[in-house]
This record gives C-alpha cells, sequence and structure tokens, in this order.
C-alpha cells in the first residue's frame, strides 16, 4: 500500500466494488434509504403523528399506500421517519465504538505493556458476555431512549474494534516505514494518526459497515421487548411493539416494518461483502 | 491435554470473576434506591434508612461488591429479588433448563441444517443450487430474528393453525421457538461452511486426493470436511452466544418461562438483583460453551494440538 498514488487507491477500490454486482445493488438500496430519510418531510404524505381513529387499521389501499395502524397513523410516513431514528441508531452506535474502539485499541497495540494486558483483559470480559444480554443490561442501567440505546449498543463493540485495532497496528508495528517515520522525530501521536491507522483503516471500515445491521436489527428486538426505543417513536421495533396485539388481525402492521429493516440490513450486508473483497489485498486481480 | 485443559480452566476463572466485578459495577451505577424501590414511594426516610442498613447499601462500594462475590462464588446465592422476595438462585435454577434446551437444540438444529447447506452449495459452485442456497442465506442474516418469530406465529399459528402461538407445553409448542432461534444459525453456519469448504476444496492435498484416484464422495468426506468443519465450530460457538441473547426476545414472544423473561421483566420492574444474577449466569454459561468449543478444537486440529502438546517433534516455528 504506498500512499504516493493516493488517490488511485480510492479509485481502484471503487472499480474492484463496481465489479461486484451485489456490492452495487446494495450501496444503491442503502443510498436510497439514507435520501428516503432525509427527505422524509417531504415525502411523507401524513403527519406520522397524527391519530385518525376512523381509519384504524386500514390494509394499504390507495389513499394510504401502506394501510395505517390501530390509531390510524400513516404507515407510510411512520416507516420513513422510522428510518431516520433506525439509521442513527445503527450509524450512531457505529461511530461510538469506532471512536473509541480505536484509539483504545491503537493505545494498547502501539504502547504494549500493561496497558495491552490491561485493555486486552478488559475486552475478554466484555465480549464473554453475549451482545444482547448485555446489551440488555445496559438497557437497565441507561433507562429507555434513543440516546441511551446508542449508548447501549455502542458498548460492547468497543471491545472488538480495540481489538482489531490492536491487531493490526501489531501487524504495522514492525514495518519500515515505522522507524523511517521514527529516525525523523515524528511524535508518538504523529506516528499512530498519520502512518499506522491509514494503514490499519480497512478492517475496522469492513466490520463497521457490516455492524450498522446488526445493530439495526439488535435495536429493533430491544425496542420490541419494550428497553429500546419507546412508541409512540416511529422506530421499526417500536412500531411492531406497539401494534402487537393487532398482529394477528392485520398482518401488514407487522409485516412492513420488518420488511424496512430486511431492507436495509441486506443493503447494508451486500454492501459490506463487497467492500471487504475490494479491500482484500489477497484478492487484487 | 490435560494440562491444556487445566490451564484452559484456569484462564477461565479471572474472565468470569470480571465478569462479576463488571456487572455488578454496571448495577451500581443505576439511579434510584433499591430501598425505596422495595419499600415503595410511600415510605418515610426513617423506614428506608432503616432498611438500607438492614441490606448494607450505605457500606463501600468495595465492600458490597467483596459481600456479593463471596455469596455468589462461595454460596451460589444471588440474593433475593426485591419484588417477589423469592430466592434468584432458585428461580434461575428452575427456569435456566428450559433456556438451555432452546438455546442448545436451536443449535444443534441449525448445525443439522446449515453444514449440509453449506457442503453442497461449496461442491456446486457457481450452480443454480449455490446462488439459491447462498441468496436464502444472505436474506436470512438480514431478518431480525423476533420479527422472523412473529411471522412464523402468523402463518403457523394464525393462517394454517397448526401450532400453538405461545405457552410451553408438548413437543408441539417447542416447534416455533426452536425453528425461530436455530434460522439465524443456518444462515451463518451455511455460509461460513460454503467459504471454509471451498478455501479447503482448491488446496493441493485435495488435489492430490483426487489425482490417485480417490471416489469423489470420500474426498468431500474424509479430505475436505474435516479441516473445513474447524473453522465452523469457532463459529457455531460464538453464535451460541447470539442463540442466547435470541432467547431472550424469543422467550418473550412464545412466553416461555425461562431466563430471558425473568430478566426482560426485571429490567421493567428496576428488580436490580435479577437482572445481575440472570446476566451473570448466562454469561457464564456462555463461557463454558467456549471452553467446550476450544477443546473441541483442540482435540480435532491437529495443528492445535501439536502447539499444545509441546510440539518438541516439531522444527521450529515458521
Amino acid at each position: 500500500m504506498t500512499n504516493v498514488k493516493k488517490k488511485s487507491q480510492l479509485v481502484e477500490v471503487v472499480k474492484r466494488i463496481s465489479y461486484n454486482k451485489g456490492a452495487v445493488f446494495g450501496g444503491i438500496l442503502f443510498l436510497a434509504v439514507v435520501l428516503l430519510a432525509i427527505f422524509a418531510p417531504l415525502i411523507a404524505p401524513y403527519d406520522y403523528m397524527k391519530v385518525n381513529i376512523p381509519n384504524r387499521c386500514l390494509a394499504p389501499c390507495r389513499e394510504f399506500l401502506l394501510g395505517t395502524d390501530y390509531m390510524g397513523r400513516d404507515m407510510f410516513s411512520r416507516v420513513l421517519y422510522g428510518a431516520r431514528y433506525s439509521l442513527l441508531i445503527g450509524v450512531g452506535s457505529v461511530l461510538f465504538s469506532a471512536v473509541f474502539g480505536v484509539i483504545i485499541g491503537a493505545a494498547a497495540g502501539y504502547f504494549g505493556g500493561w496497558l495491552d494486558g490491561l485493555v486486552m483483559r478488559l475486552c475478554d470480559v466484555i465480549q464473554s458476555i453475549p451482545g444482547m444480554i448485555l446489551n440488555i443490561a445496559l438497557a437497565c442501567v441507561l433507562g429507555p431512549g434513543v440516546f441511551n440505546t446508542i449508548l447501549a449498543l455502542g458498548f460492547q463493540g468497543i471491545a472488538g474494534t480495540a481489538r482489531l485495532m490492536r491487531s493490526s497496528i501489531l501487524n504495522v508495528r514492525k514495518m519500515e516505514y515505522l522507524d523511517a517515520a521514527r529516525t525523523s522525530n515524528c511524535s508518538s501521536f504523529r506516528i499512530i494518526v498519520r502512518h499506522v491507522f491509514p494503514n490499519t483503516f480497512a478492517p475496522i471500515l469492513v466490520q463497521s459497515t457490516m455492524g450498522v445491521g446488526a445493530r439495526i436489527m439488535a435495536a429493533a428486538g430491544m425496542s420490541y421487548i419494550g428497553i429500546g426505543v419507546q412508541p409512540p417513536t416511529p422506530e421499526w421495533g417500536a412500531m411492531l411493539a406497539d401494534s402487537r396485539d393487532f398482529i394477528m388481525k392485520y398482518p401488514h402492521m407487522c409485516l412492513i416494518p420488518g420488511v424496512c429493516i430486511m431492507i436495509v440490513v441486506l443493503a447494508l450486508n451486500l454492501f459490506g461483502d463487497g467492500l471487504r473483497d475490494a479491500l482484500d489485498p489477497k484478492l487484487k486481480k | 491435554m490435560a494440562k491444556y485443559i487445566g490451564k484452559r480452566i484456569l484462564l477461565m476463572i479471572p474472565v468470569i470473576i470480571g465478569v462479576v466485578i463488571l456487572v455488578f459495577t454496571l448495577m451500581q451505577l443505576t439511579p434510584g434506591d433499591p430501598a425505596e424501590v422495595i419499600l415503595g414511594s410511600r415510605a418515610t426516610d426513617a423506614q428506608i434508612n432503616a432498611l438500607r442498613a438492614e441490606m448494607g447499601l450505605n457500606d463501600p462500594y468495595i465492600v458490597q461488591l467483596g459481600r456479593y462475590m463471596g455469596d455468589v462464588f462461595l454460596r451460589f446465592d444471588f440474593g433475593t429479588s426485591y419484588i417477589s422476595n423469592v430466592s434468584i438462585s432458585t428461580e434461575l435454577a428452575q427456569r435456566f433448563p428450559k433456556t438451555l434446551i432452546f438455546a442448545v437444540s436451536g443449535m444443534v438444529l441449525s448445525l443439522l441444517i446449515g453444514i449440509p447447506l453449506g457442503v453442497n452449495a461449496a461442491i456446486h459452485q457457481n450452480s443454480l443450487v449455490d446462488y439459491g442456497s447462498m441468496t436464502l442465506a444472505l436474506i436470512g442474516t438480514s431478518l431480525p430474528g423476533f420479527w422472523f418469530s412473529l411471522v412464523l406465529i402468523l402463518v403457523f399459528s394464525g393462517k394454517l393453525g397448526w401450532l400453538p402461538a405461545y405457552g410451553i407445553g408438548g413437543i408441539k409448542y417447542w416447534i416455533l421457538p426452536i425453528v425461530s432461534t436455530a434460522f439465524a444459525g443456518i444462515t451463518t453456519m451455511a455460509r461460513q461452511m460454503r467459504s471454509g469448504m471451498l478455501e479447503v476444496i482448491h488446496s493441493d492435498y485435495i488435489t492430490m486426493a483426487k489425482a490417485k484416484g480417490v471416489k469423489k464422495q470420500s474426498v468431500i468426506y474424509r479430505h475436505a470436511l474435516p479441516n473445513a468443519l474447524i473453522p465452523v465450530v469457532t463459529v457455531a460457538s460464538m453464535s451460541f452466544g447470539t442463540a442466547l441473547g435470541g432467547t431472550l426476545i424469543a422467550e418473550t414472544i412464545f412466553a416461555i418461562p425461562g431466563v430471558g423473561v425473568y430478566i426482560v421483566n426485571a429490567v421493567s420492574n428496576r428488580d436490580y438483583p435479577v437482572v445481575q444474577g440472570g446476566v451473570i449466569l448466562l454469561a457464564v454459561a456462555f463461557s463454558f460453551i467456549m471452553l467446550l468449543c476450544d477443546l473441541l478444537i483442540a482435540a480435532i486440529d491437529p495443528r492445535v494440538k501439536a502447539q499444545i502438546t509441546g510440539g518438541k517433534k516439531r522444527s521450529k516455528k515458521k
């Protein structure tokens, strides 16, 4: 990985992704969801919170594209706004764990010694608690809400990212270009930020892309059992929780939010797979 | 080998102690006073203070931690529930078998279906079978498990009326919960198995086996499969953790009185000792599964085995 032709590297990766039909499809799909979420106020035909009892529990029709829920609120508008919450939670929690994980992992890997030992033992402990179980414990401590869900979901990821960052750092630590940087009197901080980090970026990026989808699913699960985002906030899991008593009679209330989650996660998985292959130097052709 | 097993078990002890400390500390950070939770909002300050003293809540953090760890490790006592005043250990002992049966049978089912699917896809790489099963697996990994359970209920008990939607009872009651927990595992296993198998199929010793005229079936099942299975064992143990987490939600949906429902209800009732005990129990169970998996890998993978049993006969690594 030379940094001499900085641009050509990015172009190269983009080119390799574009050969992968699945990844292109996933990327476009995800971009579409992001755009829908951003422009939700312009697209949504109704106010997503407006209760309209005479029109309750309608199946999808021309007036209400995806039907209405048990309070007569338009499902299409709710789903659009729901995308905002789900994306915010997914991306927010991944960023949270990426930022802290990278800093902690970089420090552990670069300085080694007792710090490394301590960080790795802590990671062992955190990772020995199954994800959803730790999420529930944290949700219990933090209480429900969008922001607290982001924190609860982000916490565990710190351990995984820190571990990944540490091992990448250990890989590049012995490289000659670091000796060169050190002899030219770079500070530790500058070496990590300018020389080590760009070369350890790829695995973190792939892990994070895949992580967003997993977090969206976990967040929906937490909202469903009532410890994540609370109704009437139109987060997709909370929408499912909110209409759980009506699911049998009006299946569209159950199917629509779930399909939305599936589309976003599928898009991210496809794109993440493609990104992983594109960034893997072993697969270079 | 015995030495390795001993060492691996010893290594688990600090992790379990760490888990107890971490969970205890987290629960200490929760807002609100346990004495107030127990006595309700109408209690007087004097009553609350008396109860705080009785429960030892006025002691410094480190003393409380020490006492809790003593109770947990020496007497397997997780305290009593704030709400029902029942011993948490008794309750967990009653509920844990259900959660375990649930998670383990889901795991077994996912291995039984996922492995053949993955092998089949790898053998017929780039065929219709391959694309079909991998597309299904990809969609499967993108489905939220709890939503899949809802859809199963909707179809099999709502529309078709074949199976009960929730509750416990005969074998009929177990089908939907187990299938829904197994589903995520099946797709993960199938994907992992396929990529593991593809990696092995292109290695030299497989070409060698084919060249010397070994039957195709035999090449696949005797030569390729054992090596391709090793990464699957690791993934399986990780996804057991996911399955345990998934059961927390699935138990709520299917109304199975296991540890998951206990914890989830405790969260909404602010019954912290229950959450604390339940989380510790499940984390320890997960650690044991990881231990079993490591030992299994050591037993089946000659490379790891050689490292453990000294590797004296071998020349220097690399």
